[in-house]
């Protein structure tokens, strides 16, 4: 039903802070953007401009065309969920999500028939009379879902909606809030530090960092070409290895020496090698790839999967192994990851092809 | 709940409540049973003899027109009082949460008349709206409003009003803008995605959430206005026009201390006592418990 459109977006909040820092995003009509990145890399500060909370200093954003820089959030025809939920604690369910509809003049049985409808789909139907305190997290979350769907909006807008839940009703909602928002195919921007919710929900990944856009794609896309090493460690969990630095990295600067005792030949200009830990095999392979020796300091076994913490060649490595791994501290494996599987980064730490 | 202390020293406790024991004794308990014992008696017309008359001086003191005409005063005064000084308060204290730069330096300003002793403040505005040379009075004057406290009683009573809610805006102000930060900015922003104007919001939102704030400044306001404004009133118009200001404390002080009718007057104080018993249980059963949103 719309499109969503940022145009050399900045801000500058009172005081000087720059928490935006020029960013482009366009938006495809029905589809669901995530922005992630690191707490204060500026996240909530955007929607926040999409959704007309906070001014926009420079640049333009437009929804469905129309530039809203100037528009109130009454007019702009979104709905936001917070991170807190913002339900009007003295109002029950259903006046809370029926308070938007009445401001907006809407007739008692049209408002009547959308609050019901909308408790339907969230399972409400039986907390209608209660107040918010009288209900579970998880429920509050659905009531700030419903108050949002109610309104039939152009734009969704989520701030963290699911990090209060613990970790199986953020998985729950996780799903459900996916389904709702391709059952309704409205346009949703979904802000979000948590990878795993990054990659699962996101039609259109956007990764940020320090007020800026590293990368936007497809979540796999980005998993599979991460555009720098910020972007690299980011996305996928445990990170990816990098070996090598570029400023604010870890351990040491790859030297021609350490390269070839990796056994590799790099594109030119690499300064810093990526690895994710599911491309680590062990043993010895033949074919071109990094070789080397992991010795194990530590084991985590998660069940389906274990993670062997090591160091080779003073490198630290995370190897992800299926099931339960039978090395135990103190062992020296040999590894290999094949040459295709590598990520390269040069000295600002993009990356590199090759 | 947090952990209760426990003393091993059973002497203790008391010695260390003693000072407040001593100070409530000294300057409650004696005085009221004082009161309540010259309830109950009626002197001859020189002061040399009393004798017990048991309730015969409530009878008296309900019946006397005079003392239903302080129960009006009072109602419409307290009543006016407090309503007019939350509400200005309130409307000072939602403007001071707009303002973004030099927010502490409005809110100290907003706070000094709370400094001001009661019958000051009383003779500040006697001054300004003394018929004779205050500034206000002429300018109602020349408006061509015939301004004169001292012979008409609603204007008396109007400056009384004003006096004594001047003097608690602040104390009012200070509550509200505790009680308007208590309210998160992300409900306000969530109102006005929702569509609501600022009026609306304020009506819809703010308002009910400052509820149980208002409901306690409305006790607190009204047990003030009841109780410590008598030096305002005293300062300004002495209970005059002709009875128009003469709330039911300014009676008990004129009854008792400038027509010295003790009996009588006693009889008021405990009347009195007991409203303010009233207003404090009400205080206790309903600001902690009732008006609370979680
Ligand atoms: N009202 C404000 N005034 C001044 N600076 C602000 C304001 N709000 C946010 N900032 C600053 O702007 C930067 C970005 O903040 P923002 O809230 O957008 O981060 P975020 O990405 O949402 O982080 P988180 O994941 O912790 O929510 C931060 O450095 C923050 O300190
Ligand atoms: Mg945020």
């Amino acid at each position: 039903m719309a499109t969503v459109e940022l145009k050399g977006v900045r801000k500058v909040y009172g005081g000087g802070v720059e928490a935006v820092k020029g960013v482009d995003i366009s938006i495809a009509d029905k589809s669901l953007c995530v922005l992630v990145g690191p707490s204060g890399c500026g996240k909530s500060t955007l929607l926040r401009m999409i959704a007309g909370l906070e001014t926009i200093t420079h640049g333009t954003a437009s929804i469905d065309g129309r530039v809203v820089n100037e528009v109130g959030p009454a007019e702009r025809d979104i709905a936001m969920v917070f991170q807190n939920y913002a339900l009007y604690p003295h109002m029950k369910v259903y006046d809370n999500m029926a308070y938007g509809l009445r401001n907006r003049g809407m007739k008692k049985d049209e408002i009547d028939a959308r609050v019901k409808r909308a408790a339907e789909t969230l399972e409400l139907s039986a907390l209608l009379d209660r107040r918010p305190r009288e209900l579970s997290g998880g429920q509050r979350q659905r009531v700030a879902m419903g108050r949002a769907i109610v309104r039939n909006p152009k734009v969704f807008l989520f701030d963290e909606p699911l990090s209060n839940l613990d970790a199986k009703l953020r998985g729950q909602m996780r799903v459900e809030i996916k389904n709702l928002q391709r059952a309704l195919e409205v346009t949703s921007v979904y802000v979000t530090h948590d990878q795993l919710e990054a990659m699962t929900l996101a039609d259109q990944l956007v990764v940020m960092n320090g007020g800026l856009v590293e990368q936007i794609g497809k979540p796999l896309d980005i998993y599979e070409k991460p555009a720098s090493t910020f972007v690299a460690s980011f996305i996928g969990a445990p990170p990816m290895n990098l070996l090598g630095t570029v400023t604010g990295g870890k351990g040491a600067p790859l030297t021609v020496a350490d390269l070839s005792d990796l056994g590799l030949s790099v594109p030119p200009g690499t300064t810093t090698v990526g690895i994710r830990p599911e491309d680590i095999e062990q043993g010895d392979h033949a074919g071109e790839g990094l070789k080397t020796r992991l010795t194990v300091e530590a084991v985590e076994p998660v069940g389906a999967e274990s993670f062997l913490h090591g160091t080779a060649n003073t490198h630290r490595l995370v190897v992800r192994v299926p099931g339960r791994s039978i090395a135990e501290p103190g062992a020296v494996l040999p590894i290999f990851a094949p040459r295709a599987k590598l990520h390269f980064f040069d000295a600002n730490g993009k990356r590199v092809e090759g | 709940m947090s952990p209760r202390v426990t003393f091993p020293n059973k002497l203790l406790p008391y010695l260390l409540v003693a000072p407040q024991l001593a100070i409530t004794l000294v300057f409650f308990y004696w005085p009221a049973s004082q009161a309540i014992y010259q309830s109950t008696l009626r002197e001859d017309p020189f002061g040399l003899d009393s004798a017990f008359v048991g309730i015969d001086n409530f009878r008296r003191v309900l019946a006397d027109p005079n003392y239903v005409n302080s129960i009006q005063v009072t109602v419409i005064f307290s009543i006016a009082t407090a309503v007019l000084a939350m509400a200005v308060a309130m409307f000072l204290a939602v403007m001071a949460d707009k303002v973004v730069r030099g927010k502490g330096f409005y809110r100290t300003l907003m706070i000094w008349p709370y400094a001001v002793a009661p019958a000051i403040a009383g003779m500040l505005w006697l001054f300004m709206f003394n018929p004779s040379m205050g500034t206000f009075a002429y300018m109602l004057r020349s408006a061509g409003i015939y301004w004169d406290p001292l012979l008409n009683g609603p204007q008396a009573m109007f400056l009384v009003i004003v006096a004594a809610a001047w003097k608690q805006i602040s104390y009012n102000f200070l509550f509200f803008v505790a009680g308007l930060q208590a309210i998160p900015k992300t409900l306000v922003e969530a109102a006005a995605i929702d569509g609501a104007g600022e009026t609306k919001r304020f009506w819809t939102i703010i308002f009910p959430l400052l509820a149980p704030t208002t409901f306690f400044l409305l006790v607190i306001n009204t047990t003030y206005a009841f109780f410590d404004t008598f030096g305002i009133i005293h300062a300004v118009t002495g209970g005059g026009p002709g009875k128009a200001t003469e709330t039911l404390v300014y009676k008990v002080y004129n009854d008792g201390f400038v027509n010295l009718i003790l009996g009588e007057s006693a009889a008021q104080s405990v009347i009195l006592m007991v409203i303010v018993i009233a207003l404090t249980a009400i205080q206790f059963r309903y600001v902690e418990k009732k008006v609370h949103y979680g």
